[in-house]
């Protein structure tokens, strides 16, 4: 069964149609790139995944793991294992790294009928995945990505990932702001958490992080369709032509 | 954001828990204001000539205040004017001799406590907090007295004191706010009927917590109390109190004075937890708590410091201030003030630098929700002889949704030119994107509100002690109870 079944999907943003008619289907296990110049409605996508509730949909249905989407709230679909990493991610003020994540892991768990962990065994935890992502311990007690540059904020989204374990997480421009030294640091922790069972969804407007995790379909996002989709190559394909060769085949579907 | 501004209507659908009237017989005198009532306040507590005295001076300063129409109209709230003459100014429970212990106390009144979360039965006390507990305008009950009274300790409500010490009250009473202080506290130093006495002798680090629980219950009364709270040199209390009252249609008058003195080397930390019922959804009702509290750290060294969190009343008009007077003092003021559906605050402090190297800080969190207007009023000062002043404020405002206020009114006056001074000041609006974001954790709308709001207050509350900053933090969460929808 697929993970995430997404049918001729319709989103609207302040009454503008983003998403025109979008079908995708990611199984367990799978990497998918979703390419496409600014304003083809990328984000609009992830946000609508994460449930975001000004972004409405107007038609279509998104199920995952069986379920349908479109019903649950944001927190349900994170608990569910629905994970985005924001591309600006926020600050949150006087509320610590640790306590936070604690807090999310504890609500993901109460949800699924888990105890609640407490503040001994999550810590060891925390920061194994830290060290993973190359983070100094003092992230610990700082307020969530208050004072955090660009990478660190990017890193921290990725510890958030890399705890909570999703079985789908949906990567909304990790890659933007990023130099080369912590974009690697950045693909080897995503790198690690791929294995059989979850899904990615790269969401990207460089191949840049292709290169780096490389996924197993790319697809091409144009003006809120779908207009090609492939493998690996297409990125390098992109990359070479721009996205402006992808466009007779748009007129063509029109 | 709408849908910010329809989660926090639905959390302000939230009930007044404590709102309940508990049923005794009372005591009270007619409503009404004169020379006659403040002499039978005195003759119904038997005090001493000197306490008539006093209260008959200020009731004749608060008089001519009245006919001048000086009740003061330069704070940034609305109210209909208040008809001192329809109010009660003495109400208590009817009992018919003096208590000699906790077990003659009426059932009734200790039931309300219990309600309340306030067990008065010692050996349910938490473990390190006295309490007395003020029911209307009596003290009813002092807990852990005997204990206290072994190392020197005077924890007693204000009518006890003045029996019992009259000599530390004639010595203490009016000495930070006098009775020609201002309008409120000129009504209150007339009219007061108890409230809680502390004194801590030399040398004394007081081993509890103490605590006063104020209860207003019964109707068309004024609350008036009065707490004096003296450490001697080298001395450091502690001192917590909680605030409460029964949902009621009309306005209630709230007007208690609280006075801090600190000797040489004292330490005298007041903490408040105010949740005065704070009207309903439309503005109806709720408690006016027109409060003067000050405090004068009168010694070399010695050290005043205020917490509150303000989550009730209708109307707060309250400034915990500092009079800095010996030198190397230092005065703290730490506040979240909430306000929420038609709540109005005006809060803030005084910081006065006399002495030489005196320290202030302050650091006020106001969070204005629904149609709530809050307002930070807050005045330093540095006078002449204050070398090497220092003071720093700071000072945020939160608001959630659209329809509410955040107002702030800094002073500032420095006559010494080596006083450093700095003031940070900032105003947000409670993100949709910091909700959502917390909510794509699994975290669910109201625990992210609520965690985006402890987050906003941490500075205040860890200066809280661990019940209260827990007590707070649940109140705060229960405050805006569907006002983030």
């Amino acid at each position: 069964m697929s993970l995430l079944e997404i049918k001729n999907l319709h989103a609207s943003v302040n009454g503008n149609e983003i998403l025109k008619g979008i079908d995708l289907t990611v199984n367990p296990g799978e990497v998918h790139s979703i390419m496409g110049p600014n304003g083809s409605g990328k984000s609009t996508l992830a946000q609508v995944l994460a449930r975001r509730e000004s972004y409405e949909v107007t038609g279509g249905s998104i199920t995952f793991d069986g379920k349908d989407l479109l019903e649950m709230k944001p927190e349900d679909a994170a608990c569910e294992g629905l994970f985005m990493a924001f591309q600006y991610p926020v600050e949150i003020p006087g509320i610590s790294n640790a306590y936070f994540l604690r807090a999310a892991l504890n609500a993901i768990r109460k949800y699924r009928g888990q105890d609640e962990m407490d503040a001994m065994d999550f810590l060891p935890l925390l920061k194994e995945k830290m060290r993973m992502l190359e983070m100094d311990e003092r992230f610990l007690n700082r307020p969530v990505n208050e004072g955090f540059s660009g990478g660190e904020k990017k890193r921290n989204e990725i510890v958030q990932m890399a705890v909570l374990e999703p079985k789908l997480a949906v990567l909304d421009e990790t890659d933007s702001g990023l130099d080369i030294d912590a974009l690697k640091i950045v693909a080897k922790g995503v790198n690690a958490m791929r294995d059989k069972k979850r899904s990615m969804v790269l969401v990207t407007h460089y191949q840049r992080l292709l290169d780096y995790i490389v996924p197993d379909f790319v697809h091409v996002l144009v003006n809120g369709r779908i207009v090609k989709s492939g493998g690996p190559e297409l990125a390098l394909e992109l990359e070479q032509k721009g996205y402006s060769w992808t466009e007779p085949e748009l007129v063509g579907k029109r | 954001m709408s849908s910010t501004v329809n989660q926090i209507n639905d959390l302000t659908q939230q009930e007044y828990k404590w709102g309940f009237v508990t049923s005794i017989d009372e005591d009270r005198l007619p409503p009404g204001l004169n020379e006659e009532i403040v002499r039978a306040i005195a003759a119904k507590k038997g005090e001493p000539e000197f306490m008539v005295e006093w209260r008959l001076k200020a009731y004749r300063h608060w008089a001519s205040l009245e006919q001048k129409h000086a009740e003061p109209t330069w704070a940034n709230v609305k109210y209909p004017p208040i008809d001192y003459q329809a109010l009660s100014y003495y109400s208590a429970p009817k009992q018919k001799k003096e208590l000699k212990s906790l077990d003659e106390v009426d059932p009734e009144i200790l039931d309300t406590y219990s309600k309340l979360g306030i067990p008065l039965h010692e050996q349910k006390l938490l473990a390190g907090v006295a309490v007395d507990a003020v029911f209307d305008s009596v003290s009813v009950a002092t807990t852990f007295k005997a204990k206290l009274a072994e190392v020197g300790v005077i924890f007693c409500s204000f009518s006890e004191a003045v029996k019992n010490h009259p000599e530390l009250v004639k010595k203490y009473l009016g000495s930070v706010v006098p009775y020609t202080d201002n309008f409120f506290a000129t009504l209150n130093s007339a009219v007061f009927s108890d409230g809680s006495f502390v004194y801590v002798p030399k040398g004394v680090r007081c081993p509890m917590e103490l605590s006063t629980y104020f209860r207003i219950n019964a109707q068309n009364t004024g609350q008036f109390e009065r707490t004096l709270i003296i450490a001697d040199e080298g001395a450091h209390v502690s001192y917590l109190e909680g605030c409460t009252a029964p949902i009621r249609d009309e306005n209630q008058l709230h007007a208690a004075v609280v006075e801090l003195i600190a000797h040489d080397n004292a330490t005298i930390k007041y903490s408040t937890v105010q949740n005065w019922y704070p009207g309903d959804k439309e503005g109806k009702g709720g408690i006016y708590n027109f409060v003067t509290k000050r405090g004068k750290a009168l010694g070399k060294n010695s050290k005043i410091s205020w917490t509150q969190v303000e989550t009730g009343s209708a109307i707060t008009w309250k400034y915990p201030s500092c009079i800095l007077q010996g030198d190397n003092s230092v005065g703290e003021f730490y506040s979240v003030a909430l306000t929420n559906n038609y709540q109005q605050a005006d809060t803030g402090t005084k910081m006065i630098h006399i002495g030489k190297n005196t320290k202030s800080t302050v650091v006020s969190k106001g969070i204005s929700a629904g149609h709530g207007q809050n307002t930070y009023r807050g005045m330093v000062k540095i006078l002449k002889g204050a070398t090497g002043a220092r003071n720093y404020t700071q000072c945020d405002s939160l608001l959630i949704g659209d329809k509410c206020g955040a107002h702030t009114f800094p002073y500032i006056e420095v006559k010494n030119a080596s006083a450093r001074m700095e003031h940070e000041a900032s105003t947000s609006k409670i993100g949709e994107d910091q909700i959502f974001y917390l909510q794509q954790r699994g975290i669910s709308k109201e625990e992210a509100v609520s965690m985006i709001i402890n987050g906003f207050c941490k500075a205040v509350f860890k200066e809280l002690p661990m019940e209260f900053a827990v007590e707070a933090q649940k109140l705060l969460s229960i405050s805006l109870e569907g006002s983030v929808g």
